[in-house]
């Protein structure tokens, strides 16, 4: 029933999503401009500057993310969707898998688009071992979404959340960031430093665990009004 | 506590007048010297907010799942002293690393983590000021959360291998330092209490001058 439910709510974002592509298409764009305007700044005559493209990979994921975070909620708050949601006889924990399962599918497309582009714009070898570069992206984009699905959906309702949003998500997820960066950063070395980023993709799995499960306990009371 | 306020109040401020004096009486350290006075209230502030820390997130997760009003005036109180006692960690810290590390400032791991703290606890007071209806449970979230940080403050000297001294320092002080150590952070614990007493104080009196005004309009 669990598994149902969640998957439901993200049978619905999809299908919404598929219908308009409005967050997909601003999403990526804004993630495409960011990369952009970094590698203005920080590509000087070809040559970029040390271990930029490992922060610019994650600043312009936590950025992007931010955008669609807002975008996705916004939506349900439109016509009070959101409400209809939770008072939908089933569990909330469920609805909220059902959103940061969405959020995951949006930001894996805007990864695959990101990678290659931090790729050709910084001279980076993010592909030389591809399975822990997955590793990284995946660990760090689950302990981002966690807690940003559940930001979001508190601040539907809250004044000025536009604003919020970024001010209540990023301190809470600069740890997740520091392990993106630094494993990003070992991945870059010539050679790989596959000890490096193995350890990095742990401590990112212990913050998902944590991000997780303080996530999954606090929506139900937290979206009780 | 509003009883033992008072009494409380002229303890902390002997025990704060009399600090000085320990501290001036406390082993002379060699190699760092004066600056290592710093220490007695560097680590007792640390000790303080992590306290502080741990204190909000345990009432704001009460108040969660009891809705118990007066776990939101402790989480409220606690919170902003969080960001005062880490304002005198942050603040005393590079005073002292300047000494010792030759820099003021470094990004290693124990830094890094108190000034995630540090920001989570500005983050918090920012919501229950402008988020507007709601914000106390958004706060009480994000305090949780805040509170799963404070482990890895205080672990992150021992995980990783970093300029801050480890954890191991304080209770293998030279018998010299560690009467005036203790003595320190008892009173800053204690100012701590007062300053907690005083606000919830304060916050009680606001919520029932709202709730006047309600009944008034009515």
């Amino acid at each position: 029933m669990f598994v149902r439910t969640a998957l439901l709510v993200l049978r619905k974002d999809v299908a919404i999503e598929l219908k308009s592509r409005e967050i997909l298409y601003t999403t990526l764009l804004f993630a495409l401009s960011c990369v952009l305007i970094f590698s203005i700044a920080f590509v000087k005559q070809g040559e970029p500057l040390e271990d930029a493209a490992a922060g610019i990979l994650w600043i312009a994921i936590e950025f992007a993310g931010t955008l669609a975070l807002g975008r996705t909620f916004e939506r349900e708050r439109y016509a009070e969707t959101l409400r209809a949601l939770l008072l939908a006889p089933s569990s909330r924990a469920a609805i909220y898998v059902g959103k940061v399962l969405g959020i995951l599918a949006l930001l894996a497309v805007v990864e695959v688009l990101l990678v290659p582009l931090v790729a050709l714009l910084f001279h980076a070898p993010l592909f030389s071992a591809p399975l822990l570069l997955v590793g990284l992206l995946a660990t760090g984009t689950v302990g981002f979404g966690a807690v940003g699905a559940l930001f979001a959906a508190m601040l539907v309702r809250a004044r000025s959340r536009d604003v919020m949003l970024p001010i209540l998500l990023y301190p809470i997820t600069i740890p997740v960031m520091i392990a993106g960066v630094r494993g990003t950063a070992a991945l870059l070395q010539d050679p790989p430093d596959a000890a490096t980023v193995t350890m990095w993709i742990a401590i990112l799995a212990a913050f998902d665990v944590v991000f997780v499960t303080l996530s999954l306990w606090t929506f139900e009371p937290v979206m009780t009004e | 506590m509003r009883k033992a306020f008072m009494p409380l109040l002229i303890v902390v401020a002997v025990l704060l007048a009399y600090a000085p004096v320990m501290i001036a009486q406390g082993a002379f350290e060699q190699s760092m010297g004066l600056v290592s006075k710093i220490m007695y209230f560097h680590a007792p502030s640390g000790m303080v907010m992590l306290v502080s820390a741990i204190v909000c997130g345990v009432a704001s997760a009460l108040y969660l799942w009891r809705k118990n009003p007066a776990m939101d005036r402790l989480a409220m109180a606690s919170a902003e002293l969080t960001v005062l006692f880490g304002v005198l960690v942050i603040g005393t810290g590079p005073l002292w690393a300047k000494k010792a590390w030759g820099i003021w400032w470094d990004w290693e791991p124990r830094l890094t983590m108190t000034v995630v703290g540090w920001l989570i606890a500005v983050s918090y007071l920012f919501v229950r000021k402008y988020a507007g209806p709601g914000s106390d449970k958004l706060g009480a979230a994000l305090a949780v959360f805040g509170t799963a940080n404070v482990p890895f403050i205080y672990l992150s000297v021992n995980i990783w291998r970093t300029l801050h001294p480890k954890t191991t320092v304080v209770p293998t002080l030279p018998p010299g330092m560690r009467g005036p150590f203790w003595f320190c952070a008892l009173t800053l614990f204690l100012l701590y209490l007062v300053l907690l007493t005083a606000r919830i104080h304060l916050e009680r009196q606001q919520n029932a001058l709202d709730e006047l005004y309600l009944a008034l309009e009515d």
